[in-house]
């Protein structure tokens, strides 16, 4: 683990000055051009105990190359709209456009970390990594290429070779975002992907999501129901609350990037979360 | 440079050697000796208190047909031998697809699941005598015993293998728009793999008891043909060694799948 930090190192160190860069290119376009856009979203589960409202009324409108966390406590509807967004469920009422259009079913546009890495253990860590690449049948030359920067990029040069079993959490977790990336899609869709991992890997993996996102220019949505963390890593916190799952509030993230750790303790890091926690309620 | 620190701190400290429940000598040779004193004590017992051969044979007794009879329990051996493997390799062809239609049919399952049920509840013992009757008294009944005795556990830990896959690795390969065929060859059947080798394992086992009840019902060769034929004609000794070369066919066949999935599978076995 240390050596592979070691390692990648210089990558990392180059990547910071790329992230700067691109902050800097940046600059928070006043409107960026849409990229998704959800309109009047119901969703409703029939189950044995009656009709469950999962999201009733969603309107949000993500911009290209936000990043967009979800949080809320569970039972918000916050992955159910995430899967929704990725067509892995329909919606039951409203729409979704992405791109301008509207989502029938899953798109190579886009890539998606889950809550568990869920790598199959027969592969190797590079191999996890080109599954994608493999399914959709791109240039596995130019894919293996790809998943070797990725997995540097990560820190997990060295490993290509390694099993699943043979990794922490973290690492696994580290492969399994190098696997949404690898057919390059436009969009990343995190479900609680930080949420299995302990504190201090939680924040590691956080800060390296940020430098991914600034040298891969994603469109991010993360749900989590951390609040600590949406509001470090995310443009714009969208704040749900439970039954029936909706928007409570979207509260726009004026901090400085690049961000750190240690943002958590400027005051305005605190009057964000204490307004996050007062919209979702504890119910 | 704390790494550094670190190793010099080490080479100061005695490490503690963490058992790590490894095979050792010790650990096979007490259920050797175990087994070495049961032997004397049954060739004691045998010597002491005159039981007959033809009831109860002494060790040395039954060691002494291994050597005379050792050309004649070699070529029965092969026989049993034989049918059991070619009866399992069988049941493997046959109940690996028929799981894959079950999976993937839900109709299918609807109509042979409630049949499958039915035919394992018979007892194979029972069929024994009619495939006899209908086939005759080749080999190839046995055979047939043997498939009807390894079908079912392998269709059934397949199956299961296959209905296995983590919801979320679903997810994973749904959002990627992967084909069917995508599907089984790089997430189904993989998953499939280990639960495939519990019911094979499960299979081997039974599968040397069906040759042996193929046989008892009618043969002229084989482990079980010679254990009939020895002890109907009071050679019991015969019989005992007969006995004894089953059971490392059994042993040996069990360690041998369990070999083989362990270079199959290597992911799951380690666990």
């Amino acid at each position: 683990m240390g050596k592979s930090q070691t390692v990648s190192f210089s990558s990392r160190e180059s990547l910071m000055e790329e992230s700067n860069k691109f902050l800097q290119e940046r600059k928070r376009p006043e409107r960026p051009t849409d990229k998704v856009v959800i309109e009047k979203l119901h969703k409703t589960y029939l189950t044995s105990s009656g009709r469950t409202v999962a999201l009733q009324d969603v309107n949000l409108t993500i911009g290209k190359d936000e990043f967009v966390a979800l949080v809320g406590p569970s039972g918000c509807g916050k992955s159910t709209l995430l899967r929704a967004i990725s067509a892995l469920i329909k919606p039951s009422k409203g729409k979704i456009l992405i791109d301008g259009t509207p989502v029938s079913s899953p798109s190579n546009q886009v890539g998606i970390v889950f809550q568990q890495a869920v790598l199959l253990p027969w592969r190797t860590v590079l191999d996890n990594v080109l599954l994608p690449a493999e399914i959709l049948r791109l240039n596995l030359v130019k894919a293996r290429a790809r998943a070797r920067d990725l997995l540097n990029m990560v820190g997990l040069s060295g490993f290509e070779a390694r099993y699943p079993g043979e990794l922490s959490g973290g690492m696994q977790q580290r492969a399994a975002i190098c696997r949404a990336l690898i057919h390059n899609p436009s969009m990343l869709l995190m479900d609680e992907p930080f949420a299995a991992l302990d504190a201090l890997t939680r924040e590691e993996l956080g800060l390296e999501l940020l430098r991914i996102w600034a040298a891969e220019k994603k469109t991010i949505v993360f749900v989590t129901h951390n609040i600590s963390e949406a509001i470090l890593l995310a443009d714009r916190v969208v704040a749900m609350s439970p039954r029936p799952g909706r928007i409570s509030e979207i509260i726009s993230v004026d901090l400085p990037r690049p961000r750190a750790l240690d943002m958590e303790f400027l005051p305005e890091f605190k009057s964000y979360s204490d307004r996050v926690r007062a919209v979702i309620g504890h119910s | 440079m704390t790494e550094q620190t670190i190793s010099q701190i080490d080479t100061d400290i005695e490490d503690e050697v963490i058992p790590e429940g490894r095979w050792s000598i010790k650990d096979s040779i007490a259920p050797l000796l175990t087994f070495a004193v049961l032997l004397l004590i049954w060739e004691g017992c045998a010597i002491y208190l005159a039981i007959p051969t033809w009831l109860l044979p002494a060790p040395s007794e039954i060691a002494k047909a291994f050597i005379e009879w050792h050309g004649e329990l070699w070529r029965h051996t092969l026989v049993t031998l034989w049918e059991t493997l070619a009866g399992f390799a069988l049941a493997i062809a046959l109940a690996i697809p028929l799981a894959v239609l079950v999976v993937y049919s839900p109709f299918l399952r609807k109509c042979i699941y409630p049949l499958l049920l039915g035919l394992q509840s018979v007892p194979k013992v029972a069929i024994a005598p009619l495939l006899a009757l209908w086939i005759g008294f080749g080999v190839l009944p046995k055979i047939l015993v043997v498939f009807l005795v390894c079908f079912f556990p392998i269709v059934v830990a397949t199956a299961t293998g296959l209905s296995s896959v983590q919801p979320a690795v679903m997810d994973l390969i749904r959002s990627l728009s992967a084909n069917q065929l995508q599907t089984f060859v790089k997430i189904r059947f993989p998953t499939a793999m280990p639960h495939i080798f519990v019911g094979l394992k499960i299979a081997i086992t039974f599968a040397v008891i069906g040759a042996v009840i193929g046989e008892f019902v009618g043969a002229e060769s084989g482990l079980g043909y010679l254990i009939l034929a020895s002890s109907s004609q009071a050679r019991t000794p015969v019989a005992f060694a007969a006995l004894v070369v089953l059971t490392i066919m059994s042993i040996v066949l069990y360690y041998a799948m369990e070999f083989i999935e362990k270079l199959a599978v290597p992911w799951a076995v380690g666990e």
